[in-house]
């Protein structure tokens, strides 16, 4: 009965039947699993050191060898992903407030709210990233919580462009002039009929968005400024296996985690990808609803 | 101008005390250029209108695109800002309220929309949608509003079972059903209807109508009727407000419009009407060129460059019009049509050389 209710029930059956939905999806879910389960699924200590079981092969005791510390490769893989998915997560939801919050009331009340607020994203956005990430990451203690907040709070003015460009559509429909004209607040017409009317393509981009933070913790962790040791991040998993003459030797200390973050780099644009498709509300018309064949029957008029 | 305010005969001419009383409604849009936006001129969409509207009357509000009728529509609403006059809607100054105090006296005065296709909410029940109103006016809840809701629905004619479906099933004339229940929800006194059948089929126009008709008997509703199309206007309003570039050129009941236009620019407007019988074909009256921008309104008379009436001379285009009462209840803005007080004198002195004369064309076939 919920206004945005019925969007998921229209969605599902096309995800379904999207070859790359469901592969994405089944990398997304596997990746969920590893983080949840990880103590579980393990099977050693991520930071128990063995030095002189260090640079093993894979082998039934190490599925995935050791590293140079002798710390078992699969099981620092699974807890990186509780690592990587936290920050993709976290960070993006932080984006998706501040972004949509920003983003509807300048695309709603236009104007100087538009024009501050605009501006602002433009000076984000004229930052290198990857600088500013740097340059936060040295400003602050180097953490797991500074990492999330800094590519979140980074990321808000792309999304606060989407939503605002949605608003501005959506504003002069004749729905939301009616509501007005019933003598609705603000507040309301904003939550109930601006925000569902552009909420797809803001769940489309923060799951594309998430991959990106993904990538973004790995950079920052491969340059010693993420999430610090001993915690296990793929980043730095790749970075301690970076020396020529160990990667020659004992390639799977690197090469592991740099699947794994293809992998889930891959899942999420995958999954995004198919829900830019099913949101796409020809899409929907064109797979599941009969619009004007069969369904209505006439009035009694 | 002079304007009696006395509650028998209203200054244009509505029966009784007026429900929506407007007067000299404007809105300007300014024009902005360069970098710090600065003012270089206004679009005069809507440029000094006044009518009145009584309680359980249909006013119609006829004019071609872009003459400013949906922008009065929506000016005396509130939706859009006027810029300057005054709306009086029984006996309250909605330009000097409050937001507050406007969002509480919404619910006398709705709006039903031209385009079927986004008046509703796509994201929301048809239920929902109507159930709107009830709750931002704590009219009902739970159970009850549902119950209001099932009946409004079968008020406009459609399934109760209907509150649960989405928009998308609708076909456009239902969507616009949908519509007027919505602004039904709240018991309104006055409905703009702005352009309601304009993008509806023939066929569902003459049911929407009956419909709108049906409710305004049954609840004593007054309608700001607007369209483009006179002939629907004809068969609802009891007076007719011809709209030319953001002014009203003639204001008149509808029987007298039709019978015996006095502006040229009605006359054109009628003879555009397709005659339905094969023998009674009319005179048809072309008009010169194209609808002025109202970013730069001709002088004096706003339709003296395309006008054909034959006293037509320079004084055309010095002089303003009045809008005057140029037969009981019949008003008029042209110094040509008699009588008018815009004397012979006045207008040699504007270089006049044509003295005003009733004009009036042949229209055959006409009722």
């Amino acid at each position: 009965m919920s206004a945005s209710g019925s969007t998921p029930g229209r969605v599902w059956p096309l995800l379904r039947r999207d070859g790359r939905a469901r592969i994405g999806l089944a990398v997304v879910v596997a990746l969920v699993l590893a983080a949840v389960l990880a103590p579980l699924v393990a099977r050693q200590d991520p930071t128990a050191i063995d030095l002189a079981g260090a640079l093993r092969a894979p082998s039934g005791e190490h599925w995935l060898g050791t590293d140079v510390q002798g710390r078992d490769v699969w099981s620092r893989l699974v807890h990186g992903a509780r690592v990587s998915l936290a920050v993709g997560v976290l960070s993006q939801a932080i984006s998706l407030v501040l972004g949509v919050a920003l983003g509807l009331v300048a695309g709603y009340y236009g104007r100087r709210v538009d024009d501050l607020v605009m501006r602002l994203a433009d000076v984000t956005l004229a930052f290198p990233t990857l600088l500013l990430l740097i340059a936060m990451a040295a400003a602050f203690e180097p953490s797991l919580t500074t990492v999330f907040v800094t590519i979140g709070v980074v990321g808000w003015a792309g999304m606060a462009r989407l939503v605002r460009g949605q608003v501005l559509v959506v504003r002069h429909m004749e729905y939301v002039q009616a509501e007005r004209a019933l003598g609705a607040g603000d507040a309301r017409i904003l939550v109930r009929h601006v925000l569902p009317n552009v909420i797809a393509p803001v769940v489309i981009a923060a799951t594309l968005g998430v991959a990106g933070a993904i990538m973004a913790e790995a950079a920052l962790s491969f340059l010693g400024l993420g999430v610090q040791p001993p915690t296990p991040s793929w980043g730095a998993m790749i970075a301690d296996g970076r020396d020529l003459a160990q990667l020659r030797r004992a390639p799977w200390t690197s090469l592991f985690p740099g699947l794994a973050i293809g992998a889930a780099v891959l899942g999420f644009n995958l999954v995004g990808d198919a829900l830019r498709d099913a949101l796409d509300p020809r899409a929907v018309r064109r797979g599941e609803t009969p619009t004007e064949a069969g369904t209505p029957p006439a009035g009694r008029r | 101008m002079n304007e009696p305010t006395s509650a028998r005969r209203s200054a244009l001419g509505a029966p009784v005390a007026p429900l929506l009383s407007v007067r000299d409604l404007k809105k300007h849009y300014p024009i902005t250029k360069g970098l710090f936006g600065k003012t270089v001129g206004h679009v005069r969409a809507v440029d000094g209108v006044s009518f009145d509207v009584a309680a359980g009357e249909t006013l119609g509000l006829v004019g071609e695109s872009g003459c400013g009728k949906t922008t009065t529509g929506r000016a005396i609403l509130r939706l859009i800002e006027p810029t300057s006059g005054a709306v009086r809607f029984d006996g309250v100054d909605l330009l000097a309220q409050s937001p507050k105090q406007l969002r509480a006296l919404r619910r006398h005065l709705q709006i039903v929309f031209q385009d079927p296709f986004s008046s509703l909410n796509p994201r929301m029940t048809v239920g929902a949608t109507i159930r709107e109103g009830l709750t931002i006016h704590r009219l009902a809840e739970g159970a009850q509003a549902e119950q209001r809701v099932r009946a409004l629905l079968d008020e406009v004619g459609l399934r109760p079972e209907y509150a649960s479906r989405y928009p998308h099933e609708f076909s456009g004339g239902q969507r616009q059903r949908i519509g007027i229940a919505r602004a039904l929800a709240v018991e309104p006194k006055l409905i703009v209807c702005d352009e309601p059948v304009s993008a509806l089929d023939v066929s569902v126009q003459a049911q929407v109508v009956n419909l709108l008709q049906d409710l305004q008997r049954q609840r004593g509703l007054a309608y700001l009727f607007i369209a483009h199309d006179l002939s629907v206007v004809e068969h609802m309003a009891s007076r007719v407000a011809v709209m030319y570039l953001g002014r009203i050129v003639e204001l008149a009941p509808s029987e007298a419009l039709y019978r015996e236009p006095l502006m040229p620019y009605t006359q054109a407007l009628l003879s555009a009407i397709p005659v339905p019988s094969p023998g009674g074909a009319r005179r048809r009256i072309v008009l010169q060129g194209d609808v002025p921008s109202p970013a730069n309104p001709p002088s004096g008379c706003v339709f003296h460059p395309r006008c054909h009436h034959p006293a037509k001379d320079a004084a055309c285009a010095r002089l303003v019009p009045p809008l005057e009462e140029k037969a009981p209840g019949h008003w008029a803005a042209c110094i040509k049509q008699a009588p008018t007080t815009v004397d012979w004198a006045q207008q040699q002195a504007a270089g006049g050389t044509n003295p005003p004369s009733r004009y009036l064309p042949v229209l055959t076939g006409t009722p």
